[in-house]
């Protein structure tokens, strides 16, 4: 699903952020992506999202080769994507069901189907009483939840997340990494970017650590070389 | 056909959705459109103003009578077959023979030199054509040529070239008129794109957000462009009424004046096309300025 050929990120500022990173998540698939401040787990993710672009290297999502999307096609490429994001990012003048519902409207889905799928969406987060509500009314965890309906609110195969429980108590956190597991349970791939190792440490799923830029797991990916 | 309905709900909510954004913040919205509404009254009204100018010289135009002086020795019944066969010509709508006799008792009548007239031993005024041309411009100018030549004529008197000159003044007001509607029509550009950019500035989160969740660049657009269309539209709508409002107040003193002048000469309003122009023009400013502003920036505003 995603694939990393020696990828280097270097910011205009000068800094490295990503230096010869190589790795492979495979379809169906959850990882975590961990490892300290600064490492660069943000801009891995960003290379995903095509946020931003690689200086050097190849970044493949779902058999694409990033470097090969234009500008103006990067809009249908996200919508194929759910990114949640530490700071929930949600629009504070629409309901929160308006929120969820906004990559369905962007993808001009039918109304009725839509409304089928945000209720759905947001069943699953355990939201759909909060539909009406306004994302401030809600708590931080809530919020997040909400982000999170809009991230699988289209059905994306691929689900990305940023430090999903950056702001949260550990048991929301806990809430939070569980839903990211049952996604993944029904056939979602799933990379998740934390530094919280103790949240995650009794969990099984794959974990790539990122310091200073490389990746330094063992388990960085099947060691077969590309095709 | 489901498409294009779907196509057409996603289009009417963005005109919604502007309409309430404008609503929404009354004070700032009227100021804008305040300011846009004044830029196109000015152009508007001038115009208005210049097409009843010429609309009136126009009617002038059937008064543009010249009169042939005719020599001393000229005899009446001479002058009396001269005037019918002038007046046979088809250049020619009419002409009257003002004898010297009636010239003098009207001169008597208006001058107040009537004593001094007295005085005189004979009438010192000659027979005298009214001549009303039923052309103008080169047909004129030969009419006149030819009436010039004629034996029996001392003097060719044209009244007209004042009115000449008030055309040309006007054509030439026409011509400023032009050049300040592109002026200020550049400026509504201007200042609804300037609207634009501080809107997309205040909307930047929403902006991102709607990017990161795969909104296409035409999707983020969109509600921009419908903003400057009403603003534009709203702007044209406020023209109009105060450019109708300002002929009302005109009007009277108006026709005060025309009738000084003995004319019923009526001012003419603003058209129902020249208002529905106002409006396209207003709402197309909107979105020009809309499109070029949101243009520019929108690709500003990206994720990172």
């Amino acid at each position: 699903m995603i694939r990393f050929e020696n990828v280097r990120k270097r910011y205009p500022a000068g800094r490295e952020a990503l230096s010869g990173v190589t790795f492979r998540l495979e379809k169906g698939e959850m990882a975590f992506l961990t490892g300290p401040s600064g490492a660069g787990k943000s801009t891995l993710l960003k290379l995903v999202a095509l946020i931003e672009r690689p200086t050097r290297g190849t970044v493949l999502v779902s058999n694409q080769n990033t470097a090969r999307i234009p500008r103006r096609r990067i809009p249908l490429f996200r919508r194929r994507i759910g990114i949640v994001f530490q700071d929930h990012k949600l629009l504070h003048d629409r309901t929160v069901f308006d929120n969820v519902a906004l990559p369905l409207m962007i993808s001009s889905l039918r109304r009725r189907e839509l409304s089928g799928r945000v209720r759905a969406a947001l069943d699953q987060v355990g939201l759909l009483r909060y539909e009406n509500q306004f994302p401030l009314s809600l708590s931080s965890g809530e919020q997040q939840r909400v982000g999170i309906a809009r991230a699988v609110a289209s059905r994306p195969e691929l689900v990305i997340a940023d430090e999903p429980t950056g702001n949260l108590d550990p048991l929301l956190s806990l809430e939070i990494m569980r839903l990211f597991g049952r996604f993944n349970d029904v056939g979602a791939t799933v990379l998740i970017a934390t530094h919280d190792l103790e949240l995650i440490s009794g969990m099984s799923y794959r974990r790539l650590y990122l310091e200073a830029g490389r990746l330094a797991s063992p388990d960085a990916g099947p060691s077969e070389e590309p095709a | 056909m489901n498409a294009i309905a779907r196509y057409l709900t996603l289009h009417l909510e963005n005109l919604t959705g502007a309409v309430a954004r404008v609503v929404d913040r009354p004070l700032g919205s009227l100021m804008t459109v305040l300011v846009i509404a004044i830029a196109l009254v000015v152009p508007a009204g001038l115009r208005v103003m210049v097409d009843n100018a010429r609309a009136l010289s126009g009617t002038w135009q059937g008064a543009a009578d010249f009169t042939v002086y005719l020599e001393m020795a000229v005899e009446e019944t001479a002058a009396e077959a001269l005037a019918r066969q002038v007046g046979q010509r088809n250049d020619v709508e009419r002409a009257e023979l003002l004898s010297r006799s009636d010239a003098l008792a009207e001169f008597r009548a208006y001058s107040g030199f009537g004593e001094a007239l007295d005085l005189l031993d004979e009438n010192p005024l000659p027979h005298a054509l009214i001549v009303r041309p039923a052309g103008t411009g080169a047909d004129l100018d030969r009419l006149v040529e030819e009436l010039d030549t004629l034996e029996e004529t001392a003097l060719v008197q044209l009244d007209t070239e004042w009115l000449e000159r008030l055309r040309a003044i006007l054509d030439l007001a026409r011509r400023v008129v032009d050049v300040t509607t592109v002026l200020l029509g550049l400026a509504v550009i201007v200042v609804i794109g300037n609207t634009i950019r501080l809107e997309i500035g205040n909307r930047r989160e929403e902006i991102e957000i709607i990017k990161l969740v795969g909104g296409s660049d035409g999707y983020i657009r969109r509600p921009f462009l419908y903003l400057g269309l009403c603003y534009g539209f709203g702007a044209g709508v406020l023209a109009a009424l105060i450019v109708i409002l300002g002929l009302g107040l005109v009007a009277s003193p108006a026709r005060a004046l025309m009738e000084l002048y003995g004319s019923d000469y009526r001012l003419a309003g603003l058209s129902l096309s020249d208002a529905a122009w106002l409006l396209g023009v207003g709402g197309f400013l909107g979105w020009a300025g809309a499109g070029i502003a949101v243009a520019r920036h929108l690709r500003e505003v990206e994720p990172g």
